[in-house]
């Protein structure tokens, strides 16, 4: 698996032609749309109040446009021009800013009923100068006190995320603690490599008792009729009686005959009632 | 896309910035009305969250008078359209707004607000 984190920092890694090309990739746009949903039914929010949520790395709004369709009020913040830019275009309803959110958030205590994040944390883990305040440890410690303090009490939110070993979940969660957020990881489909799906799981408050963290989906992955792929190729492929028809049946062998008459081809055999007869076995 | 209701909630996140930087204040700023959907539930669950002396000012600074001084006491359906209104379909595209405090300017291109700060205000 390429890690784009890997290869720049975001806001120059999503510039215009990678922003455009992210945004209209529609894989790209029912994962995105599959993980906000999820996230959502993590959030828990109280069903008949429309809340006001934080969606954190919004990028061009692909989270963003099913917030407004679930009927929520919302902001985003993102590092990237370009994906801004895009979300602009796409007109969400939500207001956008260019905020960098390793270095925190300004917002007033208690503004946000929850916050998502979707594919973010692990931009946040990478340095990109030697100064004390763009090492990870550091960046992410601002950014969870402010998001802490900028969260009503009691409220949730939810990230995924694609952290590449142990030690940086290890990293995040235990600096998230010390932010003052309690909850957890909760792992989707822990079994298989390309479903399973990392949400970190953070309460703000909780009023003493534990709230429980969800579980985390398990199973069989659901393959609905929009996601599996190459099902209508194979079902052609069969024929009435379910039976795969044969590769080199007769219509086969004359077709290759008649082809090879017309390359002018000499010594090709002539068409009998013999020609693609199945042979009587021989025991 | 500064919307009323995200600058009530927006205070300056400089370093050692801690007193006084809250609402800051616009200057030279270009309005665009838009209209949107009317949620009346949403405005009561939000009216605690609301600084009322911030918003009053801040969209008085934006040349709308419409709001009254205090917050009322009965929440009537034309108090909260005018609400409405000043929360949700004020949009500043343009402009400047700046922390009272530590004096930082955050320009706003295009709707959309430049919160990033320089390395040495990095709290």
């Amino acid at each position: 698996m390429s890690r784009p984190e890997l290869i720049a920092p975001p806001e120059i890694y999503y510039g215009d032609t990678e922003a455009k090309k992210y945004t209209k990739n529609t894989r790209n746009q029912q994962i995105q749309a599959d993980m906000t949903y999820r996230a959502l039914e993590l959030l828990n929010l109280p069903p008949d109040e429309p809340a006001f949520l934080l969606d954190i790395g919004c990028g061009s709004g692909l989270s963003g446009e099913i917030l407004d369709e679930e009927g929520y009020i919302w902001t985003g913040v993102d590092i990237a021009p370009s994906m801004l830019e895009v979300a602009l275009e796409r007109e969400v309803e939500g207001d956008l800013f260019l905020q960098d959110i390793g270095q925190g958030f300004g917002f007033r205590p208690g503004s946000f009923d929850g916050a998502i994040s979707i594919s973010v944390l692990q931009w946040l883990l990478n340095a990109e100068t030697s100064h004390p305040t763009s090492s990870p440890p550091h960046r992410l410690a601002r950014f969870f006190t402010t998001l802490h303090s900028s969260l009503r009490n009691p409220s949730r939110a939810v990230f995924q995320f694609y952290p590449s070993s142990d030690d940086q979940i290890q990293l995040i969660t235990s600096i998230a603690q010390k932010a003052g957020f309690g909850g957890g990881l909760v792992v989707d489909y822990p079994n298989s490599k390309k479903a399973k799906k990392m949400f970190l799981c953070l309460y703000v408050g909780g009023g003493g008792g534990a709230q429980q963290l969800p579980e985390g989906l398990d199973g069989e992955e659901v393959e609905d009729g929009s996601k599996a792929r190459f099902e209508r190729r194979r079902e052609r492929e069969k024929n009435k009686t379910g039976k795969r028809k044969g590769v080199k049946d007769k219509d086969w062998i004359l077709k290759k005959k008649e082809l090879y008459r017309k390359r002018g081809k000499e010594s090709v055999p002539r068409d009998s009632k013999f020609t693609g007869r199945k042979r009587r076995p021989v025991f | 896309m500064v919307r009323l209701i995200t600058h009530n909630l927006l205070a300056c996140h400089v370093k050692g910035c801690t007193a006084n930087n809250f609402p800051l204040e616009f200057k030279d700023v270009q309005v665009v009305l838009r209209e949107s959907e009317f949620n009346p539930d949403f405005l009561r669950g939000f009216i605690p969250k609301i600084d009322w002396a911030a918003l009053t000012g801040a969209a008085r600074q934006l040349g709308d008078t419409s709001l009254p001084d205090q917050l009322p006491e009965m929440l009537d359906d034309d108090f909260l359209k005018t609400l409405h209104h000043v929360l949700l379909e004020i949009h500043v595209e343009e402009g400047i707004m700046i922390c009272p405090n530590c004096k930082h300017n955050y320009h706003i291109a295009n709707g959309i607000p430049n919160m990033l700060l320089a390395e040495h205000e990095i709290g």
